[in-house]
């Protein structure tokens, strides 16, 4: 094979793959629209995918807001800044950090997860049984998970911002004698609703990214146990680099629209 | 009636099916035979669209299934009950809950009227006391019984069953024979077997349909498949590798 039909082979798959989690999304969105909510596995998934992935999210938000203060503010003291410790952490925690970290904790908990779980269900044909009875796997299996990460990673991402703050705020008041006074009025000063919201937006797309590729992965795994477990190492290194190049491509859309 | 014309289908460019024709009769159980990986279950499949063919058509009752989308199967797919070769319960869910998901999806009715029917089903395959059970808690042939009670839980009017038998001890093999037999007298339903296991084919067979090469090769009632010459369907039926070592023997009283 040369290396030009390699090269194209690449693309192809690409953009085969592209195709395939585009069309589960408007499958998606269609059966959103057009079937009844299937409201018991829904609430079942935001259980799952939001209630049980609550420690990781806010041990991953907390630890990394205690160091991002301990950080800077060593570095800031250096210059006599000490206080501008809380809005550096804040705005980077609202803005970045935690919809970022949470996104790629929870592509790993929960996209390894879904893949695995329609994978599986795929080479037990149970996917195949579903359809034989008239029930498209859309409806019953992508488009609850999709539904339950669109609601549940917003929230943890909320969470992992108020604990990155919180987590902040004491390494900085306890461990670097930071005022607690001017830490919270500067944090208040520099930062804004449109930090929030634009951590929270972001945390819309990743959640969709998640499901989306974690989905198609699954219900695309190849045989065999060997078939699942790629599908799921796929899922989760996909998804985690599409949010890290996405994340880009938003903060640039976002501060277009709403400027720092 | 479900009528197959000119049916093919390919894998990675491997033909598996090549211009199959054939007609299912209502109320007749046909089984399919053939050599393992001949295609099959791949044909099973196609029955009630759970794949595409490359060429040909697939009618059940007055409608080409080939043509149609997903959601505009799934009509189609309600007149059908699938006996998978693995069972595929759904492992989240209990024996109960698997055996009543075709009810619950039809959204037409009450608890207290899934709760009987799933009952019934689950008494015609013996597993009336298993309903809190969960598939990993339950064997290989409890498995198949429950996969049956599901596909029939719904009447069907088609039932498919994917190797009923395959992996079952002989006894087991042959409950699952006399469930189907005992489905297609109380049910009238119509019934497409494919599967290795000649005896559970002599059982429960009205015809025998043998697919060799991707084309149906013979069909016949048992009786005729028993007594044809045709060397392929006599090595297959005999379990023979070598046809020409059992011809140069002298052991072809059967033939």
């Amino acid at each position: 094979m040369t290396l030009l039909t390699r090269l194209w082979q690449t693309v192809f798959d690409l953009l085969s793959q592209f195709g395939g989690v585009l069309l589960l999304f408007l499958d998606i969105v269609r059966t959103m629209f057009t079937r009844r909510p299937r409201w018991k596995e829904t609430i079942e998934q935001v259980y799952k995918i939001g209630w049980q992935s609550q420690a990781v999210v806010v041990i991953t938000g907390a630890f990394t807001g205690m160091v991002f203060a301990v950080q800077t503010g060593l570095q800031f003291h250096k210059v006599k800044m000490d206080t501008a410790v809380g809005p550096v952490v804040a705005i980077a925690m609202l803005r970045e950090l935690a919809p970022v970290l949470t996104g790629l904790m929870v592509a790993g908990r929960v996209g390894a997860s879904i893949a695995a779980e329609l994978g599986t269900m795929k080479v037990t044909e149970q996917i195949d049984a579903l359809r034989s009875m008239g029930t498209s796997p859309t409806d019953y299996l992508a488009a609850p998970r999709f539904s339950a990460l669109l609601v549940g990673l917003p929230m943890l991402t909320a969470e992992a911002m108020a604990c990155s703050i919180f987590a902040g705020f004491y390494v900085a008041v306890n461990m670097l004698n930071i005022d607690p006074a001017y830490y919270w009025h500067n944090m208040l000063k520099f930062t804004a609703a449109k930090d929030v919201a634009a951590g929270l937006i972001k945390s819309v797309f990743f959640a969709a990214f998640i499901a989306l590729i974690a989905c198609h992965k699954g219900f695309n795994a190849d045989e065999g146990a060997e078939g699942v477990g790629r599908a799921t190492t796929q899922a989760v290194v996909v998804s985690s680099l599409t949010i890290l190049i996405a994340n880009f491509f938003i903060a640039v859309v976002f501060n277009s629209i709403v400027p720092i | 009636m479900i009528r197959i014309q000119s049916l093919s289908k390919s894998f990675l460019g491997s033909p598996v099916l090549r211009g199959v024709d054939f007609e299912i009769h209502d109320g007749e159980t046909v089984v399919i035979i053939g050599q393992s990986g001949g295609g099959k279950s791949v044909l099973l499949k196609h029955l009630c669209g759970l794949l595409k063919p490359d060429d040909g058509h697939v009618w059940v009752d007055d409608d080409d299934i080939v043509p149609l989308s997903e959601r505009r199967l799934a009509p189609i797919r309600s007149k059908f009950g699938f006996l998978f070769q693995g069972a595929a319960l759904f492992d989240s869910l209990t024996l109960f809950d698997n055996v009543a998901f075709p009810l619950r999806e039809k959204r037409k009715f009450t608890e207290a009227e899934i709760a009987q029917r799933v009952a019934e089903a689950l008494e015609i395959v013996g597993l009336a006391a298993a309903g809190h059970k969960k598939p990993a808690e339950l064997s290989g042939g409890m498995r198949k019984r429950a996969g049956l009670a599901r596909a029939v839980v719904g009447m069907p009017k088609y039932l498919l069953y994917d190797e009923p038998t395959t992996g079952l001890d002989p006894i087991r093999a042959d409950t699952i024979n006399n469930l189907i037999l005992r489905l297609r007298n109380r049910f009238q339903v119509t019934g497409v077997a494919v599967t290795h296991d000649m005896a559970s084919a002599y059982k429960i067979a009205d015809r025998i349909a043998m697919l060799h090469e991707g084309q149906i090769h013979a069909v016949g009632t048992p009786s005729e498949i028993q007594a044809t010459t045709d060397p392929i369907v006599q090595q297959f039926i005999r379990g023979v590798a070598d046809i020409s070592q059992e011809v140069h023997s002298g052991n072809t009283a059967n033939y």
